[in-house]
């Protein structure tokens, strides 16, 4: 891989911080963007800018093909079937509230099962808490090791003939953990149940085929996988979406409105009520060109051997304390200083140059589990290099000094 | 570093790590507990309030040296002040916060947060304890 070429794609990057050149660690929460999507995005709104299926002029063409091509290009990125799978939506949180809402009710009583972990990001936690409070369905928790991953055995101890819904992320946000979803959808559909598999940080830095993987349900959220913010997409099983009703009405998403009554467009149309997300689209698809023209392998290959390189410099440091396994696949790595705060620690970074996150992480679940309140965490993405990890050790060295 | 020398003054730290009115009282008072959800950060905050008057304060949580800092010298700060007395010194750490220069006559600790209207995200932190006091006396009314 080329680091140096992919880092001058993203024009973002090449600029100074509080007088240290920026190092942006911070991809879990959103990726920067390349050159070609921003020009994507720009040359749609300067050319091609229309509503969707519904014009007849040159414009709403264009603007339809460039759509509809888009969902194409998000389909075959994922290993759907049919472009009709896949949903557009505003991300992976509107994604599976979108599930919980819409397919949940539909196969849930009071008795039945949900079955999720207590690792979940809030977005694919409190649509399946609220749903079991709304259903009478009881909400279970596949039990985390020690060291924080999920074991087939565990799921397997976990997940009954009651459970209608198994809902786990492919990789922890917090511990760049990857669960086993393939032999995890195994166990689910042999007692009768789906899975909805959180696709928000797998999609941007693994290979990901849903078929291969046993997936009825998967999220992505465009803004992490290089695309801009406000789209995401719901990939669903033909059958499955085909089997749900719309939970937002409006424009474009029906087949027939009488006074009293209506009727719907097939999937995916029916849930994509109003004018849809067409620039965030068109940047998606881009964003999918940019990383395929990378190789998703290499994306994944180059990640492996930084986290690994980002473990055993962070692992040197006196006094840190490193959550989750020791091997990391995707590079993730959630750590406090002992003694000081992690926001202490993020504004110490900051001022070396040097972007983390602070904070829950939206997993306040999981950091009663952790038993901390919270935690600095630095995330990698294809763009970041040894430098910045070296960068990172040091800034965190000072940052101890700076505070003994 | 200077910027960040204004942030982590030395009388912060000191509050940080030897916070005053740590702790709990055992007998009735207006108890506040707020969150910073965000963040994480969360307090504490315990008023015994008699006669128009903060007769005492005391605060448990946890939360950065800002957000730490600042609720100890809040509760050192409103100690026997009159409510309205200590409403009008969250008014003025809210302008503190804004940048506006602002002096804290019998307890200018507190002027030592001046710096945190440089890093606007921790603005919050410091905020956080001031927001307490603000509810646990209009609770009180």
């Amino acid at each position: 891989m080329n680091s140096q070429w992919i880092k001058e794609q993203f024009p973002i990057l090449n600029q100074e911080i509080n007088g240290h050149p920026l190092v942006y660690l911070d991809s879990a929460a959103t990726s920067q963007k390349p050159r070609a999507v921003i020009d994507a995005i720009k040359h749609y709104y300067e050319w091609d800018n229309a509503n969707v299926h519904r014009g007849v002029h040159t414009l709403g063409s264009r603007a339809t093909d460039a759509y509809e091509g888009a969902r194409e290009k998000v389909a075959k990125f994922i290993g759907a079937k049919r472009p009709e799978e896949i949903v557009f939506t505003r991300g992976t949180t509107t994604a599976l509230n979108l599930v919980a809402s819409s397919y949940g009710p539909s196969v849930l009583s009071e008795g039945d099962e949900i079955v999720i972990t207590q690792m979940e990001h809030h977005s694919n936690f409190i649509p399946w808490q609220q749903l079991a409070l709304r259903t009478g369905a009881t909400l279970k928790f596949i039990p985390l090791e020690q060291d924080g991953t999920v074991t087939v055995e565990a799921a397997e101890a976990t997940i009954t003939s009651a459970t209608k819904i198994v809902a786990i992320a492919y990789v922890s946000n917090v511990m760049g953990v990857v669960h086993p979803i393939k032999q995890i959808a195994d166990i689910a559909h042999r007692h009768g149940a789906v899975i909805v598999v959180d696709g928000a940080q797998s999609t941007p830095h693994l290979k990901v085929d849903v078929q291969e993987l046993g997936c009825d349900f998967y999220t992505l959220s465009g803004h992490k996988m290089c695309g801009p913010t406000g789209i995401g997409a719901l990939y669903g099983k033909k059958a499955l979406l085909d089997s749900m009703s719309p939970i937002e009405f409006g424009g474009e998403m029906i087949d027939d409105v009488g006074l009293y009554e209506s009727t719907w467009k097939d999937v995916p149309a029916r849930f994509e009520g109003g004018t849809p997300i067409i620039a965030g689209a068109v940047g998606l698809a881009a964003a999918i060109d940019f990383l395929q023209e990378v190789g998703m392998d290499e994306i994944e290959r180059h990640e492996r051997t930084l986290a690994a390189y980002a473990m055993d410099r962070l692992s040197q440091i006196d006094g840190i304390n490193i959550y989750g396994p020791n091997e990391r696949h995707v590079g993730v790595v959630t750590f406090n200083l002992l003694d000081v705060h992690p926001h202490d620690v993020a504004t110490v970074l900051d001022s070396f140059g040097v972007a983390v996150r602070a904070g829950h992480h939206c997993c306040q679940p999981l950091m009663r589990w952790l038993n901390v309140s919270s935690t600095a965490r630095a995330s990698l993405y294809l763009y970041n290099t040894e430098q910045d990890i070296d960068r990172l050790a040091s800034a965190l060295v000072q940052t101890k000094e700076y505070f003994a | 570093m200077t910027q960040l020398d204004d942030l982590y003054r030395r009388v912060i730290m000191d509050h940080y790590k030897n916070p005053r009115n740590r702790g709990k009282f055992d007998d009735d008072t207006v108890t506040v507990d707020l969150n910073n959800p965000t963040c994480g950060d969360r307090i504490s905050l315990q008023l015994k309030l008699a006669d128009g008057i903060v007769e005492d304060a005391r605060f448990t949580g946890e939360g950065c040296s800002i957000s730490m800092s600042s609720a100890s010298m809040m509760t050192e700060a409103v100690k026997g002040k009159k409510l309205d007395e200590a409403l009008e010194f969250a008014d003025k750490f809210s302008s503190l916060m804004k940048g506006e220069e602002v002096t804290f006559d019998d307890y200018e600790d507190l002027e030592a947060l001046s710096g945190v209207n440089k890093f606007p995200a921790r603005i919050k932190c410091a905020t956080l304890a001031w927001n307490a006091l603000r509810k646990g006396i209009d609770h009180n009314d």
